[in-house]
């Protein structure tokens, strides 16, 4: 085991593995964090917590995933490149290993201009850092687990041993590099890797053909991420703004007709299409885990976190295989 | 070349006007190709200036003047004497040019009139885009040509991040993915394969992160010591 954490050792027994993701509060109040850890809690094999995503500051990834694991709930803290120089990020992987996290995710980060988005001021103006990218931070965390090194080389008596994971987007432009992409990321290190959400399945199945002809499946972890639509007019926003995801017309004709039958009835639309996004959400999870070389799924249900429970089980991945009970290491 | 552009005229004015006698000196070299800072320019800044003074019933003495590069001392040294004679500078060169004149004023301020952007070129007549980021440790031979410090909003070394939208940066429609160009580039000039390999993280000490740089040619600078002891003599 390089980590020991349970998402590892679900992937290890070669069971569908099934992560979920819980997003930290716009404030110091641990409550929601532990609330979303209850609900998640023994749904899926870890979480992810987010790292302030679309650059909105909330609680840290490390302190909330902190907090999550102290529930009970096993996080995969997630770390951007836009916020940290090299010295912070192992600074922090340092600490979030001595807090005992065990799953870290690379990713590069939504760019701060999405910040301010809605009645969010945001920061747009706020200075980005990208010392180091992806794959780069990838090799970092690959070489303080495995050869006790910081990044310049100094030593590490006790090296933090993450279970090490990246980001792909298997559909966005260019489309023919995204698998060298993601070679790229595996050979860095990456030991499990979670999708951008996938609703085009064919084009998905297409891009995984050529992942497995170049054996990355095998390499690493494929975890194809699901976000379970809440509405039509989130299928419709996804479809034309969101890039990497495409969504087929039969999905968003299928969550209109439910929001339809609901006539003027606002409640009962919201409804019939929260109950046909969770029941397109399944048919994803069947058929993302039905493709070859794919090794579990990334369950997004965004500022929904009470959907997962029903989407698993419905899904029949429940109960989630326990290896070992995650203890806070306080 | 560097690129700059006008700062707004309200601006300028806050600058500008609690002073007597303001010189507004153009550069004719990259800020007046891209019709920011040139002599014609700072001409139009100074007619501007008279009349905002002239409404506010201030009485002002502005003129103007242009040489050929802020950057180098001897086009500014012949017209010193002239702009030693205002109790301001506004410059319209670059930011370089602000500094170096700066350096050299004594007791008279140098203000900016323009805003310095970047190091770019004329796409198209009046478009300029920005192309080098000056990082001090050039790598385009492993992209395409195509600079993914300075084109790319992430400064990202190994491959475009999951934001790129049909071509284009996620950080706006009319921004191209230097991602994207990159991969197109490489795809015809047939050295895709170059980019399966992952670079390590950079050493930006050779960009500004060194702190401010200088280069030093010795032989160029020996000689010159040497004419010059020679003139001396
Ligand atoms: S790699 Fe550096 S020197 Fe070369 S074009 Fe980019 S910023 Fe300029
Ligand atoms: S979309 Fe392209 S240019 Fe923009 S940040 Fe991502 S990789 Fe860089």
């Amino acid at each position: 085991m390089k980590s020991g954490s349970n998402l590892e050792k679900v992937i290890a027994s070669g069971k569908p593995a099934v992560t979920a993701e819980l997003g930290p509060p716009m404030s110091a109040d641990p409550h929601e964090v532990i609330k979303k850890a209850q609900m998640l809690k023994g749904f899926c094999d870890a979480a992810n917590i987010t790292d302030c995503q679309t650059a909105v500051v909330r609680i840290s990834s490390i302190a909330a995933a902190a907090i999550a694991f102290q529930q009970g709930l096993e996080p995969v803290m997630q770390m951007t490149c836009r916020d940290r120089n090299r010295i912070a990020m192992q600074a922090d992987l340092l600490g979030a290993a001595a807090l005992g996290l065990k799953n870290c995710l690379c990713l590069a980060g939504d760019h701060q201009k999405f910040s301010a988005a809605g009645r969010l001021k945001g920061h747009p103006g706020a200075k980005n850092v990208y010392d180091v990218d992806t794959c780069q931070l990838v090799g970092i965390l690959k070489k303080m687990r495995d050869e006790s090194k910081q990044d310049g080389g100094d030593p590490l008596e006790v090296a933090p041993k993450f279970f090490i994971g990246a980001s792909w987007t298997p559909m966005a432009d260019p489309i023919d590099f995204r698998p060298i992409n993601l070679m790229k990321k595996v050979n860095a290190g990456a030991d499990f890797i979670q999708t951008q959400g996938i609703y085009d399945m064919s084009l998905f199945r297409e891009q995984m053909a050529k992942i497995r002809n170049m054996g990355l499946h095998e390499k690493t972890a494929i975890l194809a991420g699901i976000i379970v639509p809440k509405s039509a007019m989130m299928l419709k926003y996804m479809d034309s703004s969101v890039a990497g995801v495409s969504v087929p017309k039969s999905l968003i004709d299928r969550m209109n007709k439910a929001k339809e039958a609901a006539g003027e009835d606002k409640k009962k639309a919201r409804e019939l299409q929260e109950q046909e996004g969770t029941k397109i959400a399944i048919e994803l999870i069947h058929q993302a885990l039905e493709t070859p070389g794919v090794k579990g799924v990334h369950i997004q249900a965004i500022e929904w976190e009470s959907a997962i429970e029903g989407i698993v089980k419905a899904a029949g991945l429940y109960p989630r295989p326990i290896w070992s009970e995650p203890t806070a290491s306080a | 070349m560097i690129v700059g552009q006008q700062k707004p005229f309200d601006e300028i004015w806050g600058m500008v006007k609690g002073f007597k006698k303001v010189l507004v000196f153009g550069c004719n070299t990259c800020v007046a190709i891209c019709h920011a800072g040139g002599e014609k320019e700072a001409e139009t800044i100074a007619s501007l200036i008279r009349m905002r003074a002239q409404q506010e019933g201030k009485q002002m003495t502005v003129n103007h003047l242009g040489v050929m590069r802020h950057c180098e001392p001897e086009y500014f040294d012949p017209v010193m004497d002239e702009v030693k004679k205002y109790d301001l500078v506004l410059s319209t060169a670059c930011g370089v040019g602000v500094n170096f004149l700066s350096d050299r004023t004594g007791t008279i301020p140098v203000y900016p009139g323009i805003n310095t952007s970047f190091y770019g070129a004329v796409e198209a007549p009046g478009l300029f885009k920005e192309l080098c980021a000056g990082c001090g440790n050039c790598i385009v031979h492993m992209t395409g040509g195509i600079c993914p410090i300075a084109r790319c909003a992430k400064t990202l070394m190994n491959g475009p991040c999951g934001g790129t939208n049909k071509g284009k940066c996620e950080v706006g429609n009319e921004i191209d993915c230097a991602w994207y160009l990159i991969v197109e580039r490489m795809k015809k000039l047939g050295t895709l394969e170059k980019l399966s390999e992952v670079l390590p993280p950079r050493n930006w000490a050779t960009s500004r992160d060194g702190g401010p740089r200088r280069i030093s040619l010795e032989h160029i600078r020996e000689y010159e010591e040497k004419e010059a002891a020679k003139a001396g003599k």
